[in-house]
């Protein structure tokens, strides 16, 4: 009841932490609700007939992990690994992942009202994975759709 | 978590299991030996819990089939009715029919009364009585849930007749015994004297002194005895800390496990254990109750309806209910604990992880350059065993005996034989042999249908038997032993062996062999594993289902088994099946393609060879032969079959394995190098990401790097048209 009478201007706001992480020169971020942890660059091991976003996997404390080139996986330049690229390890549902990002760089704590759903414009493929836009610090960031990004089983057997 | 009924409801129907076990066990004895008297307690004990839990949760049918059983197991039992082959065969078919009822209860499955009644009727023919008699003795007994009748005979000390009628802990129903008890009241016996006096702090503190009680109840209780100061009602004695407990065991040993029940209390009550001794009265004591081994199974009979739920409530931190103890006394019984399986599971994997590092542990301190005679070196070599012996230990906790197994086959055995009128003894040999509990679950079906196959294809009618001159009866030999690790499992018949000829023209007639080939007598023997075989003319109700011993054979490959069989004309058949100890670790071969990692089931590989120049004969775009001893097989690039490297125009010199399938065919496959050969702990891969086609599994090597495990089978089955495609389009290109 209270909660539909809510609106977006006075009701209480509420605040998340986000994530933030450069893949190429754009700026993305999660929830941090959703992060594990996050891991230096490890060599992976590559699986065969695997989607080329998929880099590979990883040995995480003795569980396979998979991990995504998210520089790939959002259709932007692909870039041969680094020391310096982080492994950001993301629990969904029930699996966790590996996502292949350039940097971590902030958390940021912001209001779900600042939060602004992407425009439908285009069938760009990159809008699908993008929850959210928000604007910190005159910069723009990106809210991943985590559900959107990881390989589903079905496509990754095939 | 969930309802706590529900859980109780479970872990009786854990129990079940257990007990119909112990009844199939007590019943085999029995046919066995008949002259032991103790294995018909067993197995009347045995119905006789399922009968009282069962009453307990309000299931009907079985409390009704399992009373009836039961009533005439008594009269076996009390020797008015002799344990002749017949009867004992109707005790087989009602433990069958109690397991059936047991495990349609358990899911909630409608039961018809039709289902059981030839057999209740079967059972009182035998008897010599009527049906009518014992539905009225049911409803006598009226099993009434929630009782907490503890065993324990409480007697009012005579001085104070006025017992409150409100009590406000669970009293009025421990204290029906009265009467019985007081004829025993009094005698003192060799054993512990405990007088317990509880203050009012314990109540205030909110104690339960049922519940410490109870726990005294599963010692070796014999008397107990309950009053309060001459002059004080209840209601005083509560307050006035004068109510007090005399309980008598009659086992001096169970004098720490008595203080272990008083601790949570301790300080909170008067308490005094004393040991006494008084050899004589002891045996005095002992005269209510029949003969001596009996005594807490005689006792329990009177109530364990209730003791049924009674361990359920408490199953975990409880030792065993006195009902195991009495039964299994000539077969010393080992205390077991029961463990949720998820647990063991991961304690199975934090031990690859041990082996794991200890891997990488090893291979850093090679790359130090340490001195192997240095403290750190033998250090490491006790580290190693340490881990290994670690390891055994634990594979051993999910090792399980065959026995369970072997019992369910006891009764396809019976159902068999009586479904093609034939008379079949099984023998089990090797029950106590150990294998994962994973393998013994996937190895029910296949030999449910080896069984099947003996009894119906392998040994003759009984008319043939005779004219062989063969006794009637047929015997199977079921097996199990271990052998340079692995478990080598044999079913045996005595019957008239395979048919080879026979065989050999229902494969040539099927096209699965050639007209004029020449085969051996074990190839012929080994057409029967091939699919779409089935030597049966006429097809029975019992095999002969169109599933073959292939799905048999797939079966036991798919637990990284083999088979094999053997046969001699006139005497028999052999089956053998050998399969590897657990499926938690493997074998393996560690190899590099293209700076992968690699790891190879060492079952597949029957051996390595480098190409000489020369030795790759191509046959058409992408596909090429080589000549292993004068026979062509295929060559496989695995780099190219994992999309690693387009094919190489060269070969010579490269390393192949030769890997060989189920079905037998060969193929070479190509990789880069041989790194290792070791054990290694096995991870999957489709929790977290899927099937991967040609990968089995994940495993971590010693550098703490992932290496996959190949899926031979697979890979080879999907390989050519791959690497077909990928060198049409490098031609194209």
């Amino acid at each position: 009841m209270t909660q539909d009478q809510k609106t977006s201007t006075d009701a209480p706001t509420q605040e998340i932490e986000l994530l933030s992480f450069y893949v190429g020169d754009h700026e993305y971020s999660v929830d941090i609700m959703s992060v594990r942890e996050i891991r230096g660059w490890t060599k992976t091991t590559s699986l065969p007939h695997s989607p080329q976003y998929v880099q590979g996997v990883i040995n995480l404390r003795g569980t396979v992990l998979p991990v995504v080139d998210l520089a790939l996986r959002l259709g932007l330049s692909a870039k041969e690994p680094d020391e310096r690229n982080v492994v950001v390890v993301v629990d969904l549902d029930s699996r966790t992942l590996g996502l292949r990002v350039d940097a971590v760089s902030d958390i940021l704590s912001i209001s779900t009202n600042a939060l602004q759903d992407p425009p439908q414009m285009s069938a760009d493929e990159e809008d699908s994975f993008v929850r959210a836009l928000t604007i910190v610090d005159e910069r723009m960031v990106r809210v991943l759709d985590l559900e959107s990004v990881l390989p589903s089983m079905d496509e990754a057997a095939a | 978590m969930s309802d706590p009924m529900q859980e109780i409801r479970a872990s009786f129907f854990v129990e079940c299991e257990e007990l119909l076990e112990a009844l199939f066990d007590a019943l085999q004895n029995m046919s066995e030996e008949p002259e032991n008297f103790d294995t018909i307690n067993v197995a009347f004990r045995a119905v006789h819990s399922i009968k009282g839990g069962a009453g307990a949760f309000a299931l009907d049918d079985l409390v009704a089939f399992a009373h009836q059983f039961e009533t005439v197991m008594d009269m076996v039992r009390s020797s008015s009715l002799a344990a002749d082959d017949a009867l004992l065969a109707t005790f087989f078919r009602c433990g069958d029919m109690l397991s059936d009822l047991v495990h349609m209860s358990r899911d909630g499955e409608e039961i018809d009364e039709s289902l059981y009644h030839p057999l209740l009727q079967e059972l009182s023919s035998h008897a010599g009585i009527g049906l009518e008699e014992t539905t009225e003795e049911i409803a006598d007994e009226n099993f009434q849930p929630l009782a907490l009748d503890l065993d324990l005979e409480f007697s009012v000390a005579e001085s104070n007749p006025n017992i409150d009628e409100d009590f406000d802990f669970a009293l009025a129903d421990i204290l029906g015994d009265e009467n019985t008890s007081k004829e025993i009241a009094g005698a003192s016996k060799s054993g512990l004297t405990i007088v317990f006096s509880p203050r009012s702090q314990l109540y205030d503190l909110g104690n339960e002194p049922l519940f410490v009680l109870r726990n005294v109840a599963d010692l070796s209780l014999c008397d107990t005895k309950f009053g309060f100061e001459p002059g004080s009602s209840f209601d005083t004695a509560l307050t006035d800390d004068s109510l007090t407990w005399t309980l008598k065991l009659s086992d001096t040993r169970d004098l720490n496990a008595a203080l272990e029940a008083f601790e949570f209390v301790d300080g909170l009550c008067a308490l005094s254990i004393q040991e006494d001794s008084d050899p004589e009265t002891a045996t005095d004591l002992e005269l209510p109750l029949p003969k001596a081994p009996e005594t807490a199974a005689a006792a329990l009979d009177q109530t364990s309806g209730v003791e049924c739920i009674d361990r359920a409530a408490e199953t975990k931190s409880k030792p065993p209910a006195p009902s195991a103890q009495p039964a299994q006394k000539q077969t010393t019984q080992t205390a077991t604990v029961r463990v949720d399986l998820n647990r063991i599971d991961r304690l199975v994997n934090l031990v690859g992880e041990l082996v794991i590092n200890q891997a990488m542990l090893s291979q850093s301190f090679n790359e130090a350059n340490v001195p192997a005679n240095s403290k750190i070196a033998s250090g490491l070599d006790e580290f190693m065993q340490l881990t290994r012996d670690i390891q055994e230990s634990v594979m051993m906790i999910r090792a399980q005996p065959v026995k369970s197994l072997f019992q369910r086959m006891s009764r396809i055995v019976r159902e068999a034989s009586a479904a093609v009128d034939k008379k079949v003894r099984l023998v089990t040999e090797g029950d106590t042999t150990e294998i994962d509990k994973t393998v013994i679950e996937r190895l029910a079906d296949p030999l449910t249908h080896m069984i099947r196959n003996s009894v119906d294809h392998g040994l003759e009618t009984p008319e043939a038997r005779i004219a062989n001159g063969k006794s009637a009866e047929g015997i199977v030999r079921l097996s199990a032993s271990h052998r340079s690790g692995r478990v080598v499992i044999e079913i045996a018949d005595d019957g008239a062996g395979i048919n080879r000829e026979k065989v050999l023209s229902i494969a040539t007639s099927k096209g699965l062999v050639p007209e004029d080939a020449n085969l051996s007598d074990s190839e012929v023997e080994n057409l029967l594993f091939l699919p779409g075989f089935s030597t049966a003319t006429e097809v029975s109700n019992l095999s002969g289902r169109g599933v073959g011993m292939d799905v048999v054979k797939n079966a036991i490959a798919a637990l990284g088994g083999r088979i094999s069989i053997q046969s001699t004309p006139g005497q028999g058949t052999v089956i053998s099946i050998s399969l590897p100890l657990t499926l938690a670790v493997l074998d393996g071969m560690v190899i590099s393609v293209e700076s992968e990692t690699l790891v190879v089931p060492l079952t597949a590989i029957s051996e390595t060879l480098t190409l000489q120049p020369g030795a790759l004969e191509r046959l058409g775009p992408g596909t090429s032969v080589i000549s292993v001893r004068s026979e062509f097989v295929p060559l496989i690039d695995l780099g190219v079959e994992l999309g690693y490297r387009q094919p190489k125009t060269n070969y010579d010199g490269a390393i192949a394995l030769l890997i060989v399938q189920e079905d037998g065919s060969r193929s070479a496959m190509v990789v880069d190098g041989i790194e290792d050969q070791r054990q290694v702990v096995i991870k999957g891969l489709q929790d977290s990401y899927g099937n991967v086609p040609g990968v089995a599994a994940a495993t971590i090597l010693g550098d703490g790097q992932i290496a996959l495990i190949l899926d031979t089978s697979d890979l080879l089955t999907n390989a050519s048209g791959r690497s077909r495609e990928v060198i049409t389009l490098e031609k194209a290109g």
